[in-house]
């Protein structure tokens, strides 16, 4: 499409299992893509408590945006390395990726930690029901992706760069870019929409 | 590691802290008002999509037949229907409740949790 001299080292194997997971991701998007109806419909709906603008913070937000933005590219870099054999590099930067994706993990806790605390519960309006459940859902596969990385890389170190592991790995990188897609339209229509009404 | 694709991952990264600074500082200096402000933000948004899917997903690149992007472009079509659709009937709904209706409700619904 960019560029047909490109020759991607991900989808020289397994072209059929790359297929495959990514119609798995095609309907977890369907899934998001519902959730973000419901948010859309119910962001309003605040029954007299804050809107999204008055309770979300958006420098926090920006923040997780970038260090989320910032593990995708890792996570690619990281499958490049795995792709061209090299052990050393794919450890490092599958690190690098998993403390990003750890510490985007913590600021959202911390985020709905604090929501709770100030009694801005999901059962408080459909506003917040919508809004924990997207977001939550979203939250829910980053750990799913950190266990999937800390899997991965014990997996590798016992069976080393194998075929088969490579092609995990590269579908371990496709998930990770996938989430990062999904938490830019969290980012815009939750966090940027909020703020600007 | 293939110098190509390196590149093609830092300028998928460049681009998108660009767009998402950029739509970041729309809304804090609050350019516009309203709808185009709205509008923009989520132009912003779906150019980063296409950014992303071409850059870090390398979407379209793999080879014939684009199965992969054949099963993009028909989710795509089922997000739309499912989300307008979503959107437009219940902003009917909403429109076709009289304020008695949404009273009511309201007072049904106190002290309710």
């Amino acid at each position: 499409m960019a560029d047909n001299n490109i020759q991607p080292v991900e989808h020289e194997h397994n072209d059929r299992v790359i297929f495959g997971f990514w119609v798995y991701l095609m309907t977890d998007l369907t899934m998001f893509a519902v959730l973000f109806a419901v948010y859309a419909v119910l962001r309003n709906n605040t029954f007299g408590g804050p809107t999204a603008g008055e309770l979300l913070k958006l420098p926090q937000a920006l923040a997780e945006t970038l260090i989320l933005l910032t593990s995708s590219f890792t996570c690619g870099l990281a499958v490049l390395a795995a792709n061209a054999g090299s052990k050393k590099q794919a450890y490092l930067w599958f690190g690098i990726t998993f403390l990003l994706g750890a510490t985007f993990l913590g600021l959202e806790l911390r985020e709905f930690s604090h929501l709770l605390a100030d009694g801005q519960s999901f059962r408080n309006s459909g506003f917040l029901s919508a809004f924990f459940t997207l977001v939550g859902t979203h939250g829910l596969h980053i750990t799913v992706g950190l266990f999937w990385i800390a899997v991965s890389m014990v997996m590798m170190h016992v069976r080393g760069l194998t075929a088969s592991i490579k092609s995990k790995l590269v579908r371990l990188g496709l998930f990770w870019h996938f989430l990062d897609i999904v938490w830019i339209f969290i980012f815009t229509i939750v966090y940027l929409m909020g703020a600007a009404r | 590691m293939n110098q190509k694709t390196v590149f093609k991952y830092v300028l998928g990264l460049l681009l998108s802290i660009f767009l998402t600074l950029l739509a970041y500082k729309l809304v804090v200096d609050q350019t516009f008002a309203g709808n185009k402000l709205i509008f923009a933000i989520l132009t912003l948004a779906l150019v980063q999509l296409v950014v992303q899917l071409i850059f870090f997903l390398h979407v379209g690149s793999e080879p014939r037949p684009h199965w992969n992007l054949a099963m993009f472009v028909s989710t795509v079509g089922l997000i739309l229907i499912i989300v307008v659709g979503s959107l437009w009937i219940m902003a009917n709904l909403n429109y076709n409740m009289t304020p008695q209706q949404i009273q009511d409700y309201i007072t049904s619904q106190e002290g309710g949790f």
